[in-house]
This record gives C-alpha cells, sequence and structure tokens, in this order.
C-alpha cells in the first residue's frame, strides 16, 4: 500500500516516514473479511471497549484512591460521596468488569461453538486463553482494593490456595502477601500489579489481533475464505456494525450503573475488612464461580487447585484435543448437542459455584465437574473420530446464493 | 493457621447464618419512595429519620461518613445545617499550645462518633460492636426491607428457644439472637406535627434516613442515567439505520 492515497498532504508527508497510518488503514479499514459474520463476533470488539473503559476510568479512580489498610475503604467512600462524579466513575468501573467478564465468555463460547481454535488459528486462541487468565487475576487484585470484608476474605482465601503446592507453597503464599498474613503489604503490591496488569493485557491483544489478521476472523460456516466474492473490507461494513454493538451494550452498561450498580456485587463489601470477624459465607465475584465450584468439589485441597487452574489449563491444549476437521458446529450435530451440553453444565457451575458446599450441592458439583473434564478429555476427542459430518459448502458465497431466504 | 482459613473455605455455612438475609429469616417488604428507576427520597421523612437517628441510635452507632454539610440534601438551608452541626461538640486540634480541645461543630464536620475506637464501644456494650451506620442499607442484602423488619422484629422467643443474657430475641435477624436490645417501642420520638410515631412509623423514617446516608448521590445518579438510557436508545436506533443501510448492498 502506497501512502499516496492519502488525501492530506500532512499525513502523506508522516506516513512516507512513519507509516502508521497506512498500518490503521490496513488493519482497520481494507481488511478483508468473510461477509456472513453474524452478531456473535461482535464480542472481540466489545471486550476491547471494556478493557478501555477499565483502564481510563481505573486511572482516574487511582487519582482519589489510596492504598492503605487504615485508608483504603474510606477513601472509596471519599469517591463515592466527594469527588465529582466520582460515585459514577467508581460505578462504571465496577460494572464494566462484570461486562467485561460477561463479553469475553460470550466470545470464547462463541470461538468453541464454531470452531474458531482449530488450525490455522492456535496460537489466536491460546493468546485469548492468556488474557482471560490476566483478566481474572487483574479482577481479583482489583475487588481487594477497597478492603471490604469480601475484599479481605477473597484475598485470604484465594491466595490460601498456593500453599496448596507442595514444599514451595508457603513460601509463596509469604511471597504474595507480603509478609505472614493478608495485610497492608498484600493491599500495597496488589495496587501496584492491578494498575500494571491491564497494560500487559493491552500488548497481548496486540498479539491477539495481529495472529487474528494473519488468516483473518473465522466465520459462521467455518470455511476458509476462497477470493474476493466472499470477503468485504472491514470499514465501513463491520466498523458500523461494531457500532451498533458498542450502542447496545452502552445501553445495557448504563442500566446497570445508573439503575443497578451494585446488582453483580456483595453488600459485605460495604462493610471494612476485619481480621477479626469471618463473613458467614465467602463468595467470590460472579465470574469466578465456576471454577470456584470446581475448586470446592474436590474434597483434597491440592487436588482442588490442581483441577481449578487444570479447567483452563485444558483450555490452552482445545485445538489438540478436538481434531475434527470441520470447525464449525453447524456441520456437526452431534458435537452441536454436546456444547450446548457444556454450555449449560458451566452455568450450572456457576451457580453452584454460589451455594454452599454442603449436602446436594456438593454431589452436583462433582458431577458438573466431571463433566467438564470429560467434555474436553474424551467427548470431544472421540467425536473427532466418530462423528460424521455433514457436507460442507464450496465457499462462503455458495450458500448465500444458494439460499437467498437464509442470512448466513 | 493456613489450615483454619482454609477449613472456613470449604467449611458448611449451614451453622453460620448468612449476612444477607435470607434463609429462615422475615423480611416485610414495603414500597420505598426511593425505589426504582425514577425512586427519590422523602426529604421530611428523611429528617425525622436523622431526629430519631440522634434520639434513638446515636447513643451507640455512629455515623462517621456523613459530615453537616451533606444535610443540604435533607433540605435544610446552610443557617439550618450550621445551627444542628453547632448542637455538637467536636474534638479539634492541637491548638498553638498543642493541646487537643472541643469546640461546637461546623458544617465541614463530620458527624462525631459515640465512642472513642471500638474496643472502648465494645466495652460499653458487653462485648459487642455497634456497628457505623454510614453504609448499613448497602451492607446488608435487601437494606431497606431488612433494616425496617430488623427495628420491627423483636419478639417473644418461640417455645423451647433459650435466649441468652445479654442477647435478644429478633425475628428478621439471622439466626434470630441479636446483642442489641430492642430500641423502638412506639411514641420514642416526638415529632413536630402530626407524622406517625409508631414503631413501623419511625422505623420507615430511619430507613429513609440511612439509605440516603448510604447512597448520598442516588437521585443525580437516577437522573443522569434516565438521559443517558435515552441518549442511547436513540443511538441504538441511529446506529441500526446505518448498519442496515450500509449492508444493504451485501450478499
Amino acid at each position: 500500500m502506497s501512502a499516496t492515497q492519502f488525501k492530506s498532504p500532512v499525513v502523506r508527508w508522516i506516513d512516507h516516514r512513519l507509516p502508521v497510518f497506512s498500518m490503521l488503514h490496513h488493519t482497520a479499514h481494507d481488511y478483508p473479511t468473510p461477509k456472513n459474520l453474524n452478531y456473535m463476533w461482535n464480542f472481540g470488539s466489545l471486550a476491547g471497549l471494556s478493557l478501555a473503559i477499565m483502564i481510563v476510568t481505573g486511572i482516574v479512580l487511582a487519582m482519589s484512591y489510596t492504598a492503605h489498610v487504615d485508608y483504603a475503604f474510606d477513601s472509596v467512600e471519599r469517591i463515592m460521596r466527594d469527588v465529582n462524579h466520582g460515585w459514577m466513575i467508581r460505578y462504571i468501573h465496577m460494572n464494566t468488569a462484570s461486562f467485561f467478564f460477561i463479553v469475553v465468555y460470550l466470545h470464547m463460547f462463541r470461538g468453541l461453538y464454531y470452531g474458531s481454535y482449530k488450525a490455522p488459528r492456535e496460537l489466536l486462541w491460546m493468546l485469548g486463553v492468556v488474557i482471560f487468565l490476566l483478566m481474572m487475576a487483574t479482577a481479583f487484585m482489583g475487588y481487594v482494593l477497597p478492603w471490604g470484608q469480601m475484599s479481605f476474605w477473597g484475598a485470604t482465601v484465594i491466595t490460601n490456595l498456593f500453599s496448596a503446592i507442595p514444599y514451595v507453597g508457603e513460601s509463596i503464599v509469604t511471597l504474595l502477601w507480603g509478609g505472614f498474613s493478608v495485610d497492608n503489604a498484600t493491599l500495597n503490591r496488589f495496587f501496584s500489579l492491578h494498575y500494571l496488569m491491564p497494560f500487559i493485557i493491552a500488548g497481548v491483544v496486540v498479539l491477539h489481533i495481529v495472529a487474528l489478521h494473519r488468516f483473518g476472523s473465522n466465520n459462521p460456516i467455518g470455511i476458509d475464505t476462497k477470493g474476493p466474492q466472499d470477503t468485504i473490507s472491514f470499514h465501513p461494513y463491520y466498523t458500523i456494525k461494531d457500532v451498533f454493538g458498542i450502542a447496545v451494550f452502552l445501553l445495557l452498561l448504563a442500566m446497570a450503573v445508573f439503575f443497578f450498580p451494585n446488582a453483580m456485587g456483595h453488600p459485605d463489601n460495604y462493610i471494612p475488612a476485619d481480621a477479626l470477624q469471618t463473613p458467614a459465607h465467602i463468595v467470590p465475584e460472579w465470574y469466578f464461580l465456576p471454577f470456584y465450584a470446581i475448586l470446592r468439589a474436590v474434597p483434597d485441597k491440592l487436588g482442588g487447585v490442581l483441577l481449578m487452574f487444570g479447567a483452563i489449563a485444558v483450555l490452552f491444549v482445545l485445538p489438540w484435543l478436538d481434531r475434527s476437521p470441520v470447525r464449525s458446529a453447524r456441520f456437526r450435530p452431534l458435537f452441536r448437542i454436546f456444547f450446548w451440553l457444556f454450555f449449560v453444565n458451566a452455568i450450572a457451575l456457576g451457580y453452584l459455584g454460589g451455594k454452599p458446599a454442603e449436602g446436594i450441592y456438593v454431589i452436583l458439583s462433582r458431577v458438573a465437574t466431571a463433566w467438564y473434564f470429560l467434555h474436553f478429555l474424551a467427548i470431544l476427542p472421540l467425536l473427532s473420530m466418530f462423528e460424521t459430518t455433514k457436507p460442507l459448502p464450496k465457499s462462503i458465497s455458495e450458500p448465500v446464493l444458494g439460499s437467498p431466504g437464509r442470512v448466513a | 493457621m493456613l489450615k483454619r482459613l482454609f477449613v472456613a473455605l470449604f467449611a458448611v455455612t449451614l451453622a453460620g447464618p448468612a449476612m444477607a438475609a435470607g434463609g429462615d429469616v422475615e423480611l416485610q417488604k414495603r414500597d420505598w419512595s426511593f425505589s426504582g428507576p425514577f425512586g427519590t427520597f422523602d426529604k421530611a421523612a428523611m429528617q425525622r429519620g436523622f431526629q430519631a437517628y440522634r434520639e434513638v441510635c446515636a447513643g451507640c452507632h455512629g455515623m462517621k461518613l456523613i459530615a453537616f454539610r451533606n444535610f443540604s440534601d435533607l433540605g435544610y438551608n446552610n443557617d439550618e445545617i450550621k445551627a444542628i452541626a453547632a448542637q455538637y461538640e467536636v474534638q479539634d486540634g492541637p491548638n498553638d499550645d498543642g493541646e487537643m480541645f472541643v469546640r461546637p461543630g461546623i458544617a465541614a464536620d463530620r458527624i462525631p462518633s459515640p465512642y472513642a475506637n471500638d474496643n472502648a464501644a465494645r466495652a460499653s456494650n458487653n462485648g459487642a460492636l455497634p456497628p457505623d451506620l454510614s453504609l448499613i442499607a448497602k451492607a446488608r442484602g435487601n437494606g431497606p426491607d431488612y433494616l425496617f423488619s430488623l427495628l420491627a422484629g423483636y419478639k417473644d422467643a418461640p417455645e423451647g428457644m433459650t435466649v441468652p443474657d445479654g442477647m435478644y430475641y429478633n425475628a428478621a435477624y439471622p439466626g434470630h439472637l441479636i446483642a442489641m436490645p430492642q430500641p423502638l417501642y412506639g411514641q420514642d420520638v416526638t415529632y413536630s406535627g402530626d407524622a406517625d410515631n409508631s414503631v413501623e412509623g419511625i422505623s420507615s423514617d430511619l430507613v429513609q434516613f440511612l439509605m440516603w446516608a448510604a447512597e448520598p448521590k442516588m437521585e443525580v445518579r437516577k437522573r443522569i442515567g434516565v438521559a443517558a438510557v435515552f441518549f442511547l436508545g436513540i443511538f441504538v436506533v441511529v446506529s441500526y439505520m446505518a448498519k442496515r443501510r450500509v449492508w444493504a448492498d451485501v450478499h
């Protein structure tokens, strides 16, 4: 691409020496995109927007926040009461964190359904899992900062998980705490890391996009684009579609922020942290609940921790567990059934993670945990061997032309 | 200690009642003026609630996040706020001689707490700590209904339940044994005018006041919210029409 296509001479002059405009033009304008993407492909841009909102509101919050056990809680209330529009900035930060996870979970389920993790997009998928892990660490540390009861006890429970590691576990926990209990040093290092990690996420997002643009987006049919007749330029088609997605996203976010700002939080976090009083029911934020359920399903501490991390580790190797050459669930009738079973199972795990670990809930958690791993480790490999898939269309254009009534 | 903490993680939580209302506690659902997307606080009720707080609750419960200047939200003007603040004694200092001194409160002061510290509070209350009420309406599940039910929830313990000394039976409190003696019996506060000062009336006023204290920006939040949702609703429609138009030539 030559720089001469830009109208402004200033842009041309800069672009000749520093081709940022060509690069942007290439990634967000000309970029050929399959023309049959459905609305499930909107969640990537929404995740990017969420990250941007989190970074901007977070930087502003940090200007009025005090990372000290004696002042953190009151400094947050200072933001809520005395900082101009501080309540709005904090509620946007709190609720966008939840929306970020909603959007990313939908993005991941879309990838699972349409086989977006398959060759040649394995690294793209794995970078996504890295982003997901970094998000979880960031969100966990952010939840500690207001230093309420759930902040403190959540931090205590989760950091204690690392003590299950043989030999070095206790040392790792001491390192995480910066001492021998969750205290001021812990709060300070969590604040430091909570500020750092979003920028690391942004870096991995860049790699994620580079990997995406290498082969372009997957699509609902899951076959490769065969030529210009299968693609449209990213701009204006997908830019305007993303703008519409962003509008819907912001509308829902505004409803949460302005009318139900605490619905996704826990009342106990409006009680200042008290190391001498354990809350009756320690629960993490909702987006951790499926993994929390897996953790508690195992009666052994180390086993629970391993399984919880294993639940994410299994996503890393997913491209090699599902060897079926057909990507999209549209042409895999059995896979589709198991996908929805997996989806329901994941929701069930989330529900069970929020329930006390007793009676029927423990048994159900164990069944759901077993199913989670069975899906990846047994069902997907077996399906790729024995499933009879439906015939694939020859190209993206063909089914669109062949059946005009159906929006692919 | 690690082991104990981990036990807490796996603990069967049946014995420990959840802080959030639920389980076997009885909550009275009420229609609050501040509920819903257009809900607002009732200023007259908040003023009465503050009076009731001051005369009934403030002996044990502080509200350290609330400053007198915040009372403009209750409908008081500057002179009234100054007069209210001046009725309190506030410790200030050190002065030029290095001494702490007591002076009348000013609008910028926060409401002084009844005890110097938590230990003093426990020492005066048989070891129980009366919580600060600044955020109480948000720090409990279904806060407003819970607080109302709690204040009206003192009853005789059911047959066969022993209530230890210094504890009281309360239908709304998780676990039903509460260290706070019954605070309201009706006619506890003399309101100017003919406002209802039954247990329900005073409780309702207190809930208005406490909800405001926990979420003082609620009214402006909802006001901006209505405008934001209206604007974004139009944005959704316009961007959808634009998308349709741009995509008209694809397929």
